[in-house]
């Protein structure tokens, strides 16, 4: 026989171990089975149907739609922004208007040849009487003699990339050839778009802040709720000395699985719409909407980049969950003896 | 091992339940404590298991001073201290092997090296045929006896127990008092608050009489 370790319920006497000796507390001598029993299956400490997990799953996953369109949108236009920027910060326009007294023509050789001669410019295209017509037809419609309207005529020179032009000497040195030529850098222009599409980010960021801020309400309630209905969970663990720590990691995986459930579905909602949606512009191309769309976004597709923008995004929401979710578990457990 | 000195306790703005108690429990003793319904037994058992702290007084458990612990410091403790509350307090989502497990499970135990404990114990209580019923259908007298399980099973150094051969018949409850009598003889100390005066004439023991908050101790 063992001693110390274990005690008997023989002829009615019983006998036990300390705590600390790790035997068993009562042993049941001929009673005990001979087989070992087998392993169990033990049922979670919480239980998943104890928390409203739908109904988060639900929230966050809208949640991670709202904040993948948007930073999705984001990126769009801010990279197509830059690609119009990039496009017209490397051209220049001159504009050489007719005057009295003056050969229009003459004077678009003559600014154009100064372009020409201007270090950094690689190609400097005039635009003729016909091609100036032709831009002003949308507007004035076709059949008009454009001889007896002062139509100015367009130069159009493209910058080598990189290139810093001295733009003050340039415009002194057209203005001396002719006086009635202006040259136009767009830099009024790429400013309006620098500040539009600053606007649009701001506007992007400012609605990941407010969702952001929504998730984690939302997810804050739901662990009050989770909280309070296992209340009496809570205070048996608590009896028998669990700490908050491993108390708050019970119900923590819960949240982090239903985070991530929530992520998993509003990005992949989000990544699909974007997949889709070069398709869906195609429907539209040749109306005036979607050309107009176009014009302003491309293709409305997102780089790869985009992608993994929008599930690292996910997974930051489902780890805002899981934050949210302990950080309540936490302010509420001190209120739980 | 546990010691109270002038311990006043309150609830909110009311009158004072427990007035200047001061007491020891010593390591391996066994002690009875009874009174009248409302006498604030269940009060006192809270205070020893922490689950209360005092108004006023210092109450020293373990050679610590309960108002100096913090929230981990507090749970630690509670691994050795075992309760038997009234209400069992039983998950009713878990099998009384479970809950009688859940301590072990606390503790981060592999289930293997508790397997043959908990049933044995669970044998030993009457409720070997039971370890797969959830509480909701065990009767009065089986959670009680589960509830009891629970916190015997980590053979806690100190066991509070809350009225706990209530719900059971004399048979069982006198198998239940030998059941913490062998704990004490095995270094557990033991306070049992009843009302039972026949459970109380079956085993010599101190007794604690709680009577308008003051404590009269009967060697």
């Amino acid at each position: 026989m063992k001693h110390g370790g274990w005690c008997c319920i023989r002829d009615g006497c019983i006998s036990m171990s300390r705590a600390d000796e790790h035997g068993p507390l009562v042993d049941l001598g001929y009673e005990r089975p001979q087989l070992p029993p087998q392993a169990r299956n033990m049922s979670p400490i919480v239980p998943r149907a104890s928390i409203a997990g739908r109904a988060l799953v639900a929230v966050v996953a809208i949640m991670t739609f709202l904040a993948s369109m948007t930073t999705g949108t984001v990126l769009l236009v801010s990279a197509s922004a830059a690609e119009w920027q990039s496009d017209v910060s490397s051209e220049i326009t001159v504009q050489v208007r007719p005057a009295a007294g003056r050969d229009l023509d003459r004077d678009t050789q003559a600014v154009a040849d100064v372009m020409r001669r201007q270090a950094g410019i690689i190609e400097v295209r005039p635009f003729t009487k016909e091609e100036s017509a032709k831009l002003l037809e949308p507007w004035l419609g076709t059949g008009i003699s454009f001889d007896e309207l002062p139509v100015p005529r367009v130069i159009v020179a493209q910058v080598q990339p990189g290139t810093v032009l001295d733009l003050a000497a340039l415009r002194s040195r057209v203005t001396q050839v002719t006086p009635t030529a202006s040259v136009d850098d767009h830099r009024a222009w790429i400013e309006r778009m620098r500040s539009m599409t600053g606007a649009t980010v701001l506007a992007g960021i400012g609605i990941l802040v407010l969702v952001i801020i929504a998730t984690i309400i939302s997810v804050s309630f739901a662990t009050r709720g989770a909280m309070a209905a296992n209340r009496p969970i809570v205070e048996v663990l608590h009896f028998v000395g669990a700490g908050d720590r491993y108390i708050a990691n019970r119900f923590l995986r819960h949240f982090l699985r239903l985070g991530l459930e929530g992520g998993l579905i509003g990005g992949g909602a989000a990544m699909l719409v974007f997949g889709f949606s070069e398709s869906i512009t195609g429907w539209f191309s040749g109306t005036p909407v979607g050309d107009q769309f176009a014009a302003l976004l491309g293709t409305f597709s997102l780089r790869p980049s985009g992608y993994l923008a929008l599930a690292a995004q996910a997974v930051l929401i489902a780890a805002i969950t899981a934050w949210a979710s302990r950080r309540t578990l936490f302010a509420t457990l001190d209120d739980i003896e | 091992m546990v010691r109270f000195e002038n311990v006043g306790l309150r609830y909110g703005l009311g009158p004072e339940i427990l007035r200047d108690l001061s007491f020891m429990i010593p390591a391996h003793s066994f002690q009875f404590l009874t009174g009248p319904s409302g006498a604030g037994k269940t009060s006192l058992l809270k205070l020893l298991f922490l689950s209360l702290r005092p108004t006023r007084g210092l109450v020293n458990l373990f050679g610590r001073d309960v108002s100096l612990l913090g929230k981990d410091e507090i749970a630690d403790l509670r691994k050795r201290i075992g309760i038997v509350l009234q209400d069992f307090r039983l998950l009713d989502h878990m099998t009384t092997y479970e809950n009688v497990a859940l301590p072990f499970r606390v503790m981060g135990r592999e289930e293997s090296s508790y397997r043959r404990e908990v049933i044995d114990l669970l044998k030993w209580v009457g409720l070997g045929e039971r370890m797969d019923a959830l509480p909701p259908i065990l009767s009065g007298g089986e959670k009680q006896r589960a509830a009891i399980a629970r916190a015997v099973i980590s053979r806690p150094h100190l066991l509070l127990a809350d009225e706990p051969t209530g719900n059971v018949d004399p048979t069982l409850g006198r198998r239940l008092l030998r059941l913490f009598i062998e704990l004490n003889k095995s270094g557990t100390a033991v306070v049992i608050a009843t009302h039972d005066i026949t459970l109380m004439d079956q085993y010599e023991a101190r007794r604690l009489v709680l009577h308008q908050g003051r404590l009269h101790i009967y060697e």
